[in-house]
């Protein structure tokens, strides 16, 4: 039972103890200092620590800060403290690659050897020691049944891939930038002085100008919102894809992201971590049930009534990337872009499948979803994703 | 760690006194709350529209007998709305006066600085309490990021510069609550300083308990059709889903006309949907056959 990890029954207090159990957040991508590990322990004093439900609200309500972030709380919680957690070692090439520009790793040397106690425990005695020895990256996943049937994405997707994927996303953002508005727009630092509404204002001082109101033309640059498929018929192509997820949000801050299978996940601050690998730890702890079926129109139905009523606009482009094999009824599938596209947003489709030749989109979902589309492409590989520029730029 | 208070107040203890007050708040909202409270930080709650965000300020300040200073946030809000502003006219018209009676200039400039002449907005007036206020911060998400960080800093400080007066320290800390609904992802910096919370939809339970302590005059069996009808409702396909405030308007607007069964008139039914549909198209969606259907599961 080596693997198990738990906090040590040794500790000296409570305050290793949830030095420990912060570390352990941490490592799962909370942004967590050590003003919240005060914080916490002040937090705990409040309730009744003892009983066990009262310490979760009370860490909850100070550690997470999202909802995505109190989803993965629960999980978390119960991997450190009933024990239940398990730690997995790290699958990815040794290539030590350096870490890409404007990134830094936060995975150091020192980061496994954490002194004092209430640390996480890694394996000692296993077979996977020297392996997970020589990467310095045991991590913790928080688990039950579904960790069988999980893939970990950091078998699919190498830091190499994602700093392509970040060039090519850098080029495509490129391509969507750029756009200032014929308007101007009051704004506090804007570069002209917006003469009706700094006269209006003057009447308040008796004519004498004292406030400058300036205006702008402010940006209205296109921002990406990708919908990445991951059930079983797109395990080939997630690869290039999710890299390319990855990319588009490390090169642009406006950009949204979200996986499906089953569920729909939101995985935008998920891979805006640091650390890319990290990064993509946390979206398989997110994206639990990875590989399983796919129910695209659901899951565009959902996105459609739910996040895209505040991250969708006319200035979107929305990006799916999936293979069109819908375990759903087409109609919902059509229901949803419709739906999706009345919030003015430009849909592109990209299908891997389309590359092949031949291939005509007989899948009955995607012929529903083909009248709502602005393009639909073939995509494969992170080559392909590149050649979009084009396509983006006419929109 | 944290001084024995007068009154131990453990968060079962707020979670009981909100229900008092007409506010059923769950066990997340409560302890979060308390600790908020306990530990003088803000607190930050995340929901959809219509679940109680900004009803749980409104609670608060009941609770502790206390005034409920509000900041609705919306784009371009600047510092002189939400903190403070001279107020002009009058030191115009003080200036006008002072030179027609011949005065010298530091004693105007002195005089049309001083806080006669100083206008509070929500911010300043909250730190300038006897008894320590709810500042409610609605919909902070509206606010541009500019102000965002500015408020950060009046929330960590408790001070306010006023360059003609000095900074202004608080002489009691505000309870602080900011509501978010998601129009823009707030900064990690604002995050991390609050407690947060999350606030849900109610189930079937609360929802019931927040019916019967606002309406009492609702009977218990329309009760429970309500609320598993609304509960139905907002798993159909719409574009405003209904929130608490809808349902106890539909409560309210049944029992108005004297409704005893929710099943027997459907036209009736139909007529009261108009407190909890409110666009065209979730009226289309929800013709008097399915709400019927829907009444009919419910109850």
């Amino acid at each position: 039972m080596s693997k198990v990890t738990r906090f040590t029954g040794s500790d000296p207090g409570a305050v290793a103890r949830i030095s420990g159990f912060m570390a352990h957040l941490r490592a799962h991508g909370f942004h967590l200092g050590v003003s919240e590990t005060e914080l916490a322990l002040r937090a705990l004093s409040c309730v009744n620590p003892i009983v066990h439900s009262e310490a979760r609200l009370a860490l909850k309500s100070v550690c997470a800060g999202s909802v995505e972030d109190t989803a993965q709380f629960d999980m978390l919680f119960d991997s450190f403290w009933m024990a239940e957690g398990r730690v997995r070692h790290k699958v990815i090439p040794s290539k030590a690659t350096p870490a890409g520009k404007g990134t830094k790793s936060t995975r150091t040397d020192n980061s496994r050897s954490t002194s004092g106690k209430g640390s996480i425990h890694e394996p000692e005695d296993s077979q996977d020691a020297d392996e997970s020895y020589a990467q310095g990256t045991g991590k913790l996943l928080a688990s039950r049944a579904h960790n069988l049937m999980k893939k970990d994405l950091r078998e699919l997707v190498s830091s190499e891939d994602i700093r392509i994927a970040e060039r090519v996303a850098i080029r495509l953002g490129k391509a969507l930038r750029d756009r200032r508005s014929r308007r101007r727009k009051v704004a506090q630092r804007g570069r002209s002085i917006d003469l009706r509404r700094t006269i209006r204002r003057s009447l308040a001082t008796g004519g004498e100008p004292l406030h400058l109101a300036k205006s702008k033309r402010p940006k209205r640059p296109l921002k990406i919102v990708a919908l990445c498929d991951v059930s079983g018929s797109m395990m080939n192509y997630a690869r290039p894809f999710l890299a390319f997820l990855a990319g588009l949000m490390r090169a642009d801050s406006a950009s949204d992201a979200y996986l499906f299978h089953t569920r729909l996940v939101r995985i935008t601050n998920a891979l805006r971590d640091d650390d890319p690998m990290r990064a993509l730890n946390r979206i398989t702890l997110l994206a639990d049930g990875f590989g399983g079926g796919s129910k695209i129109g659901a899951n565009l139905q959902k996105f459609a009534n739910g996040y895209a009523r505040n991250f969708v606009d006319g200035r979107s482009v929305v990006i799916i990337l999936s293979d069109g094999y819908d375990s759903d009824t087409p109609e919902i599938l059509g229901n949803a872009l419709a739906k999706l596209k009345r919030r003015g947003c430009k849909i592109i489709w990209l299908n891997p499948l389309k590359g092949w030749q031949g291939y005509e989109p007989v899948a009955k979902g995607m012929a529903a979803a083909l009248p709502h589309l602005d393009a639909f492409a073939a995509a494969a590989t992170l080559t392909d994703l590149a050649a979009l520029e084009r396509t983006l730029e006419r929109l | 760690m944290g001084a024995p208070h007068k009154t131990m107040m453990t968060w079962k203890n707020l979670q009981i006194s909100l229900e008092q007050t007409g506010y059923v708040a769950s066990d997340d909202l409560a302890t979060a709350l308390h600790i908020a409270i306990t530990l003088a930080r803000p607190l930050l709650l995340e929901g959809a529209a219509g679940v109680g965000k900004t009803e749980v300020a409104r609670a608060l300040a009941v609770i502790k007998d206390t005034e409920l200073i509000r900041l609705q946030c919306y784009e371009g809000l600047d510092a002189s709305q939400a903190i403070y502003e001279w107020n002009y006219q009058r030191q115009l018209l003080s200036i006008r006066a002072a030179s027609e009676a011949g005065e010298t200039g530091t004693a105007v400039e002195n005089r049309i600085f001083s806080e006669d002449y100083l206008m509070e907005r929500p911010l300043l007036k909250s730190i300038r309490q006897d008894k320590s206020p709810v500042l409610l911060i609605d919909e902070i998400d509206r606010a541009d990021e500019e102000f965002e960080a500015y408020l950060l800093e009046v929330l960590s400080e408790f001070q306010i510069t006023i360059p003609e007066l000095g900074t202004i320290t608080a002489i009691t800390k505000p309870l602080v609550i900011l509501t978010a609904n998601g129009t823009r992802d707030l900064s990690d910096a604002l995050r991390r300083r609050c407690i947060y919370a999350h606030i849900d939809y109610p189930d079937r339970q609360t929802e019931l308990a927040i019916l019967a302590s606002r309406c009492p005059e609702v009977e218990v069996h329309l009760g429970q059709q309500i609320v598993g009808f609304v509960q139905k409702l907002r798993q159909e396909e719409l574009e405003k889903v209904p929130g608490i405030a809808e349902m106890l308007d539909f409560a309210a607007a049944l029992a108005g006309l004297g409704i005893k069964d929710l099943t027997s008139d459907p036209s009736v039914l139909q007529a009261a949907l108009a407190t909890l549909l409110k666009t065209q198209a979730d009226r289309a969606a929800v013709p008097m056959e399915v709400a019927a259907r829907i009444a009919g599961k419910a109850a």
